[in-house]
């Protein structure tokens, strides 16, 4: 069976070539920030073992890893190579048939989740049934590489190269969303949560129920704000403020009050550069000067939709 | 209560404020909120492997990069925008418009990781977009990076909006799943289908702000256009 684990793996070993490259052009700091995303990548499922065994050494020793990410993060320059001149020649040349291997990486995924649960062979499934999408992805970028490669007549290594260079454009920001992630678990652990849900249950009073409701949809909002994660949010502001008052208190319905509360909290997610993943990566993917550019860009449709679904959460909620 | 944890949320504002380096500001804010919570060392290095490894999916789209890189080199890009100029009529509002809906309709059928800010946009929609602009506007480099951060805005609209329609989502399990723990049973179809009052006011919304943001570049193009012959345009 091709678990997730597997994709992993080949990442890992592609951040490491990454290293290796920085290595040989003496960026030690960046050489040193790709090897210790490798080695999460590669040793990730034994550590993670390891803490279910409780043994704590492995996920400790990433930690100080994750200390040094910080530390290295920031140091070390990106390189640019400017081959704009080859590449209208060479788009001429090859025209629509460069579409191909871009767009065999959603639709090879697409199929590939679709015929899943036909693959079995001797009773297991070829593909892990609980991370069918990710491992149909992974497996989808392995062949939109060999089409590419094959379509541009081009050598592997000069594949790997081109890699590299976006991923050192990237450069620590792609671990951005990640190391928010990690963030996101740290203020759990440590009563964040609890914290903003006290302050927030203070400012209101308790038997106006569209009070409450506001304060929930403000909390949600503000919560997400700060963890960039309307997921996080969530549970906080459900036990907080949802769950007693809105729902036992006040009689809202419960199926409604989570669905609008969620989507509340994703208009949020529109407006802060801690959802690092959808506002602060594409803004360095497609290199625009302004880092919040995709944030300033979102906030008016943010705003109306949260004003909207303020309305219809009045409307729906109570009846 | 203990609020010193708070501290946590004071760094990254003021660190975000200040433009230190992002993943530098986060570790130093998890580490500062977990000693005010007085987590000992070694819980708080624990804490800090295990959720990092517990998180690494969000790196998978680093395996798109060797392809699209490669493709890019052999000028996808630029063929991306000599294709769209094929279509006559496609405007940058019909344009990222269509592609909303498209990526609603998709994530709303569970297909969420088939587009993306590196699996599609920056290949295809971003380029595909300044070309569509370019037919009635010239765009200088701030005008073509307001086109790309709107490209990039639509994709995440689409998805969001798109996602909580599908059952098998983790937002939906997850409401779901709070309520069941405080003896509530519901079903997940009931909650997905509430989400969808709001795509279809996110999908007209975000279609308005994309019609605001083209006549906002053509009224732009049209002051330059009439400035340039005469020259004596008050700056």
């Amino acid at each position: 069976m091709i678990r997730i684990v597997y994709v992993y793996w080949l990442l890992g070993a592609l951040v490491l070539v990454c290293a290796a490259f920085n290595l040989r052009e003496r960026r030690w700091a960046r050489a040193m920030m790709w090897a210790v995303v490798a080695a999460a990548l590669l040793f990730g499922d034994v550590i993670q073992q390891a803490s279910l065994a409780h043994v704590r050494w492995p996920a400790q020793a990433m930690g100080l890893g994750v200390i040094l990410l910080g530390i290295l993060a920031g140091t070390g320059q990106a390189s640019h190579h400017d081959t704009s001149g080859a590449r209208s020649l060479a788009a001429a040349r090859l025209g629509n048939r460069l579409f191909v291997p871009a767009l065999v990486i959603p639709f090879a995924t697409l199929a590939l989740v679709l015929i899943a649960p036909y693959l079995v062979w001797q009773g297991t499934f070829l593909l892990d049934r609980t991370q069918t999408t990710l491992v149909a992805l992974g497996l989808a970028c392995v062949v939109a590489l060999g089409v590419g490669l094959h379509t541009t007549r081009a050598r592997f290594g000069e594949g790997l190269g081109e890699g590299r260079r976006l991923l050192d454009t990237l450069g620590s920001l792609a671990l951005l969303p990640m190391v928010l992630a990690t963030l996101g678990s740290v203020f759990t652990a440590t009563g964040v949560g609890e914290a903003v849900a006290a302050l927030v249950g203070m400012a209101i009073p308790v038997d106006n129920r569209l009070a409450c409701l506001l304060a929930f949809a403000c909390g949600m909002v503000l919560f997400t704000l700060v963890m960039g994660n309307a997921f996080a949010a969530f549970p906080v502001m459900m036990a907080g403020i949802g769950l007693p008052l809105l729902v036992h208190k006040h009689g809202a319905a419960p199926a409604v009050l989570g669905s609008l509360g969620m989507l509340t909290g994703y208009c949020g997610t529109l407006m802060t550069p801690m959802a690092a993943n959808f506002n602060i990566v594409p803004a360095v993917l497609l290199e625009l000067h302004d880092q919040y550019a995709v944030i300033r860009t979102q906030l008016p449709t943010a705003f109306a939709l949260l004003l909207a679904n303020l309305v219809l959460m009045a409307l729906l909620v109570f009846r | 209560m203990n609020y010193w944890p708070l501290i946590g949320i004071a760094v990254v504002v003021v660190g975000f404020a200040l433009k230190r380096n992002p993943v530098l500001v986060v570790i130093a804010a998890g580490v500062a909120s977990a000693l005010a919570a007085g987590m000992p060392i070694g819980d708080l290095l624990a804490l800090l492997g295990d959720a990092f490894v517990a998180n690494r999916t969000l790196l998978l789209f680093v395996l798109t990069l060797p392809v699209i890189g490669l493709l890019e080199r052999y000028g996808l890009r630029e063929h991306a925008q000599t294709w769209i100029l094929g279509f006559r009529k496609l405007s940058l509002a019909r344009l990222l418009i269509a592609y909303l809906g498209g990526r609603q309709l998709l994530s709303m059928l569970g297909m969420i990781d088939l587009a993306g800010h590196a699996q599609t946009v920056r290949p295809l929609v971003a380029p595909m977009s300044e070309a569509a602009a370019e037919r009635t506007v010239d765009l200088d480099d701030v005008a073509r990076e307001r086109v790309r951060a709107l490209a990039a805005a639509t994709d995440n609209v689409g998805r969001f909006f798109g996602e909580d329609v599908f059952l098998a989502f983790g937002a939906v399990l997850l409401i779901q799943g709070f309520y069941e723990r405080n003896g509530i049973h519901l079903e997940p179809l009931h909650i997905a289908l509430w989400a969808l009052p709001t795509a279809i006011l996110a999908f007209v919304l975000h279609a308005l702000r994309i019609l605001w943001v083209q006549r906002a570049l053509e009224h732009a193009g049209v002051d330059t256009a009439a400035r340039a012959p005469h020259g004596d345009a008050a700056p």
